[in-house]
C-alpha cells in the first residue's frame, strides 16, 4: 500500500501520461465524463458518477471498422488498426469495473471481438472506492463492494491523501512507473474509510432490494407478466438509459458516405429505438412495450441465464438519475416484488 | 494562413439556383460569355423554396466552403410565392449559423432573374472572392469527408 | 393535490373520463413519473408537487387514439404545448378533459444536487399547498435546506406567466416565478466573436450522446417518423460520429420546431448531459420576434405561423451580415 498527497495528483497524472494515454473524469460545463487527460483538463475526482459510464474507453460509442477509398477505377479497403498503445483509465468505480466484466463476457467470448480485446489488452484500470455512495446506488444488491474495488490498482481518497494499492501484475507495472511519487504506508489507513462507506451503503434506500425470482427459470412468468404493459407507458423511447449504462453492449453497424468512399463504423444502439435490430422483414419487436421489456429481461433474466447467474446490471444508478420520465430498473424490480407480495 | 497556402486554396462553392430564373440567369451568363469561377458548382432546384435548410448544412458537411442560394426576385416566383417562404427560412438559418460561430460570409442569398446574366456573373465572382478570403471552412464540415 | 384527486375520482365515477393522465409518486421523493390512472384506487398513487416538471401534452397524442375521454393535468406552460398540438391537428380536443393545475415553479433535482446535497432521503416543501420558500431535505448526512428558487428549473426563472391558455376547470393557485430575462443568455452569446461563439457551442454540443431524449420529449416533435431516423438518409442518428453531426441534428431540430416551439423547456430538462438546448430554440424565437413581429406559439390557435406565412416586405437574409 502506498500513498500520495492530494496536491501531487497532477504530478501523478503527468507521470502516468508520460508513458501512455490517460483517461480521467473531466468536467465540461457542469457535467463530468471520462475524457483524455491534458494539462488544461479540469479533472474532477469528487463527483461520484460520470454521466456516461467509462465503458467508452474499451467500447467507444462510435468506432471506425474500415475505410473504403475510391480513386478513379481503383478501390482500396483499409481496415482500422487495433489499439496498440497502452492506456490507463483512472477513477473508475467498483460498479464500472463490474460493467467491464460484463462486457468481457460478451466480447471476449467466442467469436472474440478483436477491437475490444485489443483495448482490454492495453488498458490498465485504476478504480477508486466510492467515498459517499448516493441514494440512487444499489451496487451491493449485485454483490459489489464499492469500498473495495477490484481492478488493476485500487485507490482510496481521503481529505488529504490518495491511497494506492496494486492488485494485479499490470497494476504493479503501473505502480513501478510512478513509484517515485508514492510513499509507503500501511493498509489500516483506509480501513476506517471502508467501514464508513459500508455504513453509508446500508442506509441507502435501494440497498435492501431483493433479486429473488430473477433468473432463467422465471423467464416465461416474467415475460408474460401484465405488469410490463403498465410499466412501459411513460417511456419516451429515447436512448438515455442505454447510453449511460456501463453494461449495455448492443451496437449497430453503419456506412458513412464520405464522397470518395465509405467509412464503415459501429455505434452503440439502444433496444429502446424503433429501428433496433431492424431487418429486411421488418422489426421483431413492434411495440414500445416489447422494447422496454427486452431491456430489463435481458439484464435480469436472459443474461444471468446464459452467464452463470451474472446479472448485466451493476447497480450504478445512472439510469435512475437520468431517465427523463423517471423510469428505471429499480422501479421494475420493486413493481415485481410488490406484485409477488400481493399474490401471497 | 500563409500567402503560399492561399494561392493553393481552391474554394468549393455550392450554388442552389431555381430552375425558372437563376438557372436561366446562369445560362445567359454563359451564352453571353461572362465569366464566373469554376469553383462554383450549380445545383438546379425547381424553386428556391425547395431548398431545405438541411441542403445547406449538407453542402457544408460534404466539404463546401461557401453556399449561395439564388432564386427569382420577390414577386416574380414562377409558383407565385415560393421565394417568400424561402426568404424567411434562409434568414433564420443564416442567423442561426452566425449564432453558432460560422463566419456569416459563407452563406448568401441573391435574387437573380433570367435576364440578369451580368448580375449572376458578378455575384458569383464576388462571392468566390469572399470565400477565398475567408479560407477553408473548418467549422461546419464532417472530418470524415476530408481526403 | 387532494382536490385534484377527489375531482378526478368524481369524473371517473360519473363516466366523464375513462382515465386520468397525471403524475405518479416514485420510490424517492423526487422521481415522479408521468402515468395513466384508470381506477379510483390507482389514484392513491397520484402525486402533484414541485417535481412534476414533465409536460404531459405530448402523451395526449396517444391518448387521443384511445377509447373515451382522458382527464389531463396541465400546468400553465403545458397549455401552450397543448394548444400548439391542437393547432396542428395532432390531438383531439373532444378526447381531453383539461384540469389546469396550479404551479409555483418546478424543481430540478440536478440543481439541488449541484448544491452539494447528497444521500437524499426525503424532501419537504415541494408540495404545491406549502407556502414555504425553502426546501427541507433529509439526507443520510443530516438535514439540509435549499431555497425553492435555487432548485427551480431554468425555464421557471423565465416563466411565461400563470395563466392557463386552455382548460375545462382550474384547481389550485399559480405563481409567476419569473425573475430573469428569457433572452439574456441568447443576447450574451450574440455579442461574442465568431470564435467565442464557436468554442461555446462546440464545448456544449461535444457532450451530446445522441440519446434523442430532447426530441422524444418535445411536444413539437410529433412526427411519426423523424427525418433523422430515416434509413434512406446518411445520418448517424444515434452515433456521436462527428462533431458536425451533433450540430446538424440540433440546428435542424430547432429549425423544424421554429415558430412552433412554445419554449416549454422540456429539452433542456431531460438532457442527460445538461446541454442548454433551449438556447437554440430561443434564438429562433428571438429572431422571429425581431424580424416578423412578436409571436408566442401556442397562445393564439388562429394566428399565422411565422414559417408558413410571409409578407412582401420581409427582411432580406443579408440582415444577418448587416447586424454584424
Amino acid at each position: 500500500m502506498y500513498k500520495i498527497a492530494k496536491e501531487n495528483l497532477s504530478a501523478l497524472f503527468r507521470k502516468i501520461a508520460e508513458n501512455q494515454e490517460l483517461y480521467v473524469p473531466v468536467k465540461t460545463g457542469n457535467q463530468v465524463n471520462f475524457g483524455a487527460w491534458s494539462k488544461e483538463a479540469e479533472v474532477d475526482l469528487d463527483t461520484l458518477k460520470t454521466v456516461k459510464s467509462p465503458k467508452d474507453a474499451f467500447f467507444p460509442q462510435s468506432e471506425n471498422l474500415y475505410t473504403c477509398v475510391r480513386d478513379g477505377k481503383k478501390l482500396s479497403v483499409e481496415p482500422e488498426a487495433l489499439k496498440e498503445q497502452d492506456f490507463v483509465v483512472f477513477g473508475m468505480k467498483a460498479c464500472d469495473v463490474r460493467g467491464i466484466e460484463v462486457l468481457d463476457k460478451v466480447f471476449l467470448a467466442d467469436p472474440v471481438d478483436s477491437f475490444y480485446a485489443a483495448r482490454r489488452e492495453h488498458g490498465t484500470i485504476v478504480a477508486m472506492a466510492c467515498k459517499e455512495p448516493e441514494e440512487t446506488c444499489f451496487c451491493n444488491v449485485f454483490g459489489i463492494d464499492c469500498a473495495e474495488p477490484s481492478a488493476d490498482v485500487a485507490v482510496w481518497m481521503t481529505e488529504e491523501e490518495l491511497y494506492w494499492k496494486s492488485l494485479t501484475e499490470r497494476g504493479e507495472t503501473l505502480t513501478g512507473q510512478v513509484k517515485e511519487l508514492l510513499s509507503d504506508t500501511i493498509e489500516e489507513k483506509v480501513e476506517e474509510q471502508k467501514q464508513s462507506i459500508r455504513a453509508i451503503m446500508e442506509k441507502l434506500p435501494n440497498a435492501q432490494m431483493s433479486l429473488e425470482g430473477w433468473n432463467g427459470e422465471a423467464l416465461k412468468e416474467k415475460f408474460d407478466s401484465p405488469l410490463w404493459e403498465e410499466l412501459y407507458k411513460p417511456c419516451l423511447a429515447c436512448g438515455t438509459c442505454t447510453f449511460v449504462c456501463p453494461t449495455c453492449q448492443c451496437y449497430d453497424i453503419k456506412d458513412y458516405d464520405t464522397g470518395h468512399g465509405i467509412k464503415r463504423y459501429r455505434c452503440w444502439d439502444s433496444c429502446m429505438y424503433s429501428d433496433f435490430t431492424m431487418m429486411a422483414h421488418g422489426n421483431n419487436r413492434t411495440s414500445q412495450m416489447q422494447r422496454f421489456r427486452q431491456r430489463f429481461m435481458h439484464k435480469l433474466v436472459y443474461f444471468p441465464a446464459n452467464n452463470d447467474g451474472m446479472y448485466s446490471c451493476v447497480g450504478c444508478g445512472r439510469c435512475v438519475e437520468k431517465c427523463p420520465s423517471s423510469l428505471n430498473i429499480v422501479k421494475v424490480i420493486k413493481a415485481f416484488e410488490k406484485q409477488g407480495g400481493d399474490k401471497s | 494562413m500563409s500567402i503560399e497556402n492561399k494561392e493553393e486554396f481552391r474554394p468549393k462553392i455550392v450554388a442552389f439556383c431555381c430552375n425558372w430564373c437563376s438557372y436561366a440567369g446562369a445560362d445567359l451568363a454563359g451564352s453571353s460569355r461572362l465569366g464566373y469561377p469554376a469553383d462554383v458548382k450549380i445545383i438546379r432546384v425547381p424553386c428556391s423554396c425547395r431548398v431545405n435548410p438541411m441542403f445547406i448544412l449538407r453542402a457544408f458537411e460534404k466539404g463546401a466552403d461557401g453556399v449561395i442560394m439564388c432564386g427569382c426576385h420577390p414577386g416574380d416566383c414562377h409558383y407565385s410565392t415560393g421565394n417568400y417562404y424561402a426568404r424567411r427560412r434562409m434568414t433564420l438559418l443564416f442567423s442561426m449559423l452566425d449564432y453558432i460561430g460560422v463566419e456569416n460570409g459563407r452563406t448568401r442569398v441573391e435574387w437573380v432573374s433570367a435576364a440578369e446574366g451580368v448580375k449572376f456573373s458578378t455575384t458569383m465572382n464576388e462571392f468566390a472572392e469572399k470565400i477565398h478570403a475567408l479560407g477553408k471552412n473548418v467549422r461546419l464540415g464532417d472530418l470524415r469527408c476530408r481526403k | 393535490m387532494q382536490e385534484i384527486v377527489n375531482r378526478a375520482k368524481e369524473l371517473l365515477a360519473d363516466g366523464t373520463v375513462a382515465r386520468v393522465l397525471g403524475w405518479k409518486a416514485g420510490e424517492m421523493s423526487y422521481d415522479v413519473q408521468p402515468s395513466y390512472f384508470e381506477t379510483a384506487q390507482s389514484l392513491d398513487e397520484f402525486v402533484y408537487n414541485g417535481f412534476c416538471g414533465a409536460n404531459l401534452s405530448k402523451y395526449m397524442i396517444e391518448a387521443s387514439k384511445m377509447e373515451g375521454k382522458t382527464l389531463i393535468c396541465l400546468k400553465p406552460c403545458d397549455t401552450y404545448s397543448f394548444n400548439q398540438l391542437l393547432k396542428e391537428h395532432r390531438i383531439d380536443r373532444e378526447k381531453a378533459y383539461i384540469i389546469g393545475v396550479g404551479c409555483k415553479g418546478k424543481l430540478d433535482i440536478e440543481k439541488i444536487r449541484a448544491q452539494g446535497i447528497k444521500g437524499i432521503r426525503s424532501i419537504e416543501g415541494a408540495e404545491l399547498t406549502d407556502a414555504a420558500d425553502t426546501l427541507t431535505i433529509q439526507t443520510i448526512y443530516g438535514e439540509k435546506t435549499c431555497a425553492y428558487s435555487d432548485g427551480m428549473l431554468e425555464r421557471c426563472h423565465v416563466c411565461k406567466g400563470k395563466e392557463h391558455q386552455i382548460y375545462d376547470e382550474l384547481i389550485g393557485e399559480s405563481k409567476d416565478t419569473k425573475d430573469g430575462d428569457r433572452f439574456a443568455e441568447v443576447e450574451r452569446i450574440e455579442k461574442m466573436s465568431p470564435e467565442e461563439k464557436f468554442a461555446f457551442f462546440q464545448k456544449e454540443l461535444s457532450k451530446c450522446i445522441r440519446c434523442n431524449a430532447c426530441r422524444n420529449v418535445c411536444p413539437a416533435c410529433s412526427c411519426r417518423k423523424c427525418v433523422f431516423d430515416s434509413t434512406k438518409f446518411d445520418s448517424s442518428q444515434k452515433a456521436n460520429a462527428d462533431s458536425f453531426e451533433e450540430k446538424m441534428f440540433h440546428i435542424i431540430r430547432a429549425f423544424h420546431v421554429a415558430g412552433r416551439c412554445t419554449d416549454c423547456g422540456e429539452c433542456s430538462r431531460v438532457c442527460p448531459q445538461g446541454i442548454p438546448l433551449h438556447l437554440f430554440n430561443r434564438k429562433f424565437i428571438k429572431d422571429i420576434n425581431e424580424f416578423y413581429g412578436e409571436y408566442q406559439a401556442g397562445e393564439d390557435i388562429e394566428a399565422d405561423v411565422p414559417l408558413t406565412s410571409f409578407t412582401f416586405d420581409d427582411v432580406e437574409p443579408g440582415i444577418v451580415k448587416e447586424r454584424g
